[in-house]
């Protein structure tokens, strides 16, 4: 049995609410004979157990930006190579991301672009900035507001995948998303 | 040198010397004050050939430890310097050893150099005296012993430092302004690295930072520029030398900063970059008062090329195409720009004119060229990197014949070209060895140097003094 203390604002004067204990149950299993009349099997109560109050805590609400970041909810999107065009699967990771984005409005959200190492330095800074802007424009035709997306372009300063082939090459060309704010 | 933990500036602890350059007197029954057509006369060996040149040890005249090993210092890298440029046939080391070392520069074994088949030999010497080092030089004609160039350099303590290189490098600036040659032996070289370890947070896991490094052109006194914890990259000398421009991502976004060699003031960041507004790959005009950059300012996913006084005033867009425009590098003239431009479909040079007008594309024979850089007059030629197999080759575009040719070997991946001031040679960044490193060239593809060695070394840019 709990007991449910409530308080509330003293507002309108009224006295507020106090709980009073439940009388126990008139009859109970184990009760002493004097409750037993004779003859009368006594009532069966159904016990069950009274289950915790349900955690209401969302970890994307209360964690710290790093924490997020780096077992991110969203999904990056993948370019071919030098193209940074957004083919079937990026446009459903951005869709999830916007699903994201449109779940907790106050955040903001960097989207970084970048290439893999097959091209030059300096030509692939411009196509980071090309892949993380196609990712921005196609999140606010889903209805994101711009200014809560930035962009920025490392080309192939920063790979997620060292390895020189394909296997490797094909992860690092992607916008790639980073909470900044929220 | 410390590091300062936060922002800006390690500025180049260059040697605070000042050289003041002397002729030293005569020796006594020679030849009358030469002016300098004689002097070249003088300095051409048979015709046809180029005068054969012995660069023996300078000559100690004080038996101080330091300036001892500064008579052999520089006369080493004078000989180095000298055969850069191969203006001379140079006597070999080997060689130069035969001959004994005189106590003092008027017991020079000129019999023993005419043997040699010497048609010049260079005399210097290397003292300690109350205000500092003197070191003088003196081209001695073999045939008859008269001095062809004289000169006296004079420096704080200080510069003997590093042993003293710089007097090498002054001496053969001088003596190759005698053959009509300006020298780059006094340049640097600027570049990108990472050769500290540092990392920065990145969204998943750290990431490397790297900052801008310069070194001497031969490769000598490598020292950091910049602390930035964040990346710095594309750096760019300022043709007096006084000031690098550089990319920083230190905001967290990338602009372009300028930063003092001279002193401690505070950087400036001319083009005003925002969280928005991106400017990247600084190039300087050859005046100095304005540079070139490429942006993303007026159109989220498209960069153009834009001009901007040092000062960050009179900004302009040079180029307006959908398609991506990046990677600019003004001509030696100031009046035209070569820039990448993808507008045909994938990345090629164009050259434009300052105001826009008369734009035109090289034929760089791939489907990707990128990083133009280009030469001065009379050389005046457009090197660029060009996609090569799985890699980068670098090849070099000349007027004349408007075809490039290739220079790099195909090992590798060869990039990011920067030309000499005397057009002669390039620096490019190669991965080559392992890591990308920074290499020099000569123009015909010969003599390949590799001045990195610690980290990976990238964005290499030549000074231009």
């Amino acid at each position: 049995m709990s007991m449910v203390i409530v308080t509330a604002a003293a507002c309108g004067g009224k006295k507020p609410p106090v709980a009073k204990p439940m009388p126990p149950p008139s009859t109970a299993a184990g009760a002493t004979n004097d409750a037993n009349r004779p003859g009368e099997p006594p009532e069966p109560v159904r016990e069950t157990a009274i289950p915790p109050e349900p955690t209401t805590v969302d970890p994307l609400k209360v964690s710290d930006i790093d924490k997020i970041n780096q077992n991110s909810p969203f999904q990056p999107v993948f370019f071919l190579y030098d193209s940074s065009e957004i083919d079937a699967p990026g446009q459903q990771a951005l869709q999830a991301n916007a699903g994201i984005l449109k779940k907790y409005p106050e955040w903001v959200i960097t989207i970084e672009g970048h290439s893999d190492e097959r091209g030059t330095a300096e030509y692939n800074l411009a196509l980071g900035n090309r892949r993380a802007t196609a990712a921005r424009t196609y999140l606010i035709s889903l209805g994101i507001p711009a200014d809560r997306l930035r962009t920025v372009s490392y080309g192939k300063e920063f790979p997620f995948d060292p390895t020189h082939s394909e296997s490797g090459w094909s992860k690092n060309r992607r916008a790639h998303f980073v909470l900044t704010s929220k | 040198m410390t590091h300062i933990k936060f922002f800006t500036a390690v500025f180049a602890c260059g040697t605070a010397l000042v050289l003041t350059a002397q002729t030293p007197q005569q020796p006594p029954a020679t030849q009358p004050p030469q002016d300098p057509d004689s002097i070249r006369a003088v300095l051409v060996g048979d015709p046809g050939r180029p005068p054969r040149l012995a660069v023996p040890e300078f000559i100690p005249l004080s038996k101080e430890p330091d300036v001892v090993a500064a008579a052999k210092t520089i006369g080493a890298v004078l000989l180095d310097d000298f055969a850069f440029e191969k203006e001379f046939y140079l006597i070999p080391r080997d060689v130069l050893r035969t001959v004994p070392s005189p106590a003092s520069p008027d017991q020079i074994a000129l019999s023993r150099w005419k043997e040699l088949g010497a048609d010049g030999v260079i005399v210097g010497t290397v003292q300690k005296t109350a205000e500092g080092i003197v070191v003088e030089a003196r081209y001695i004609r073999v045939a008859d012993g008269a001095m062809a160039i004289g000169k006296k350099y004079s420096g704080t303590a200080r510069s003997l430092a590093d042993g003293g290189r710089i007097f090498a490098h002054s001496i053969a600036d001088e003596i190759h302004k005698s053959r009509n040659l300006m020298g780059v032996a006094k340049t640097k070289l600027a570049f990108s690295s990472d050769r500290d370890g540092q990392r920065m947070k990145g969204p998943v896991g750290d990431r490397d930072i790297s900052n801008i490094y310069q070194s001497d052109y031969d490769g000598a006194n490598q020292s950091r520029l910049t602390v930035n914890r964040s990346i710095d990259i594309a750096p760019s000398f300022a043709p007096d030398g006084s000031v690098i421009a550089y990319t920083s991502y230190k905001t967290g976004y990338p602009d372009i900063i300028l930063q003092s060699l001279r002193d401690a003031r505070m950087p400036t960041n001319p083009a005003k970059g925002t969280e928005s507004s991106h400017n990247l790959l600084s190039s300087w005009s050859p005046d100095g008062n304005r540079l070139a950059f490429m942006s993303n300012r007026d159109g989220g996913g498209n960069t153009e090329i834009y001009i901007v006084n040092r000062d960050g005033t009179g900004l302009r867009r040079l180029t307006n195409h959908p398609g991506t425009d990046s990677t600019p590098t003004w001509a030696p003239t100031g009046q035209q720009l070569a820039f990448t431009s993808d507008r045909s479909g994938s990345p090629q040079i164009y050259i434009i004119n300052v105001d826009g007008t008369g734009l035109q594309r090289i034929d760089c024979d791939s489907t990707w060229c990128d990083r133009a850089t280009w030469s001065r007059a009379p050389l005046n030629e457009i090197a660029y990197a060009s996609r090569s197999g799985g890699g980068f080759d670098i090849r070099i575009f000349d007027f004349q014949s408007r075809s490039s040719r290739t220079i790099t070997d195909g090992i590798g991946s060869n990039e990011s070209p920067a030309f000499a001031p005397n057009g002669r040679h390039l620096a490019f960044s190669s991965d080559r060895s392992g890591k990308m490193q920074v290499y020099t060239i000569a123009r015909d593809g010969t003599d390949l140097r590799q001045i990195t060695k610690t980290g990976t070394n990238r964005y290499p840019s030549w000074s231009q003094n």
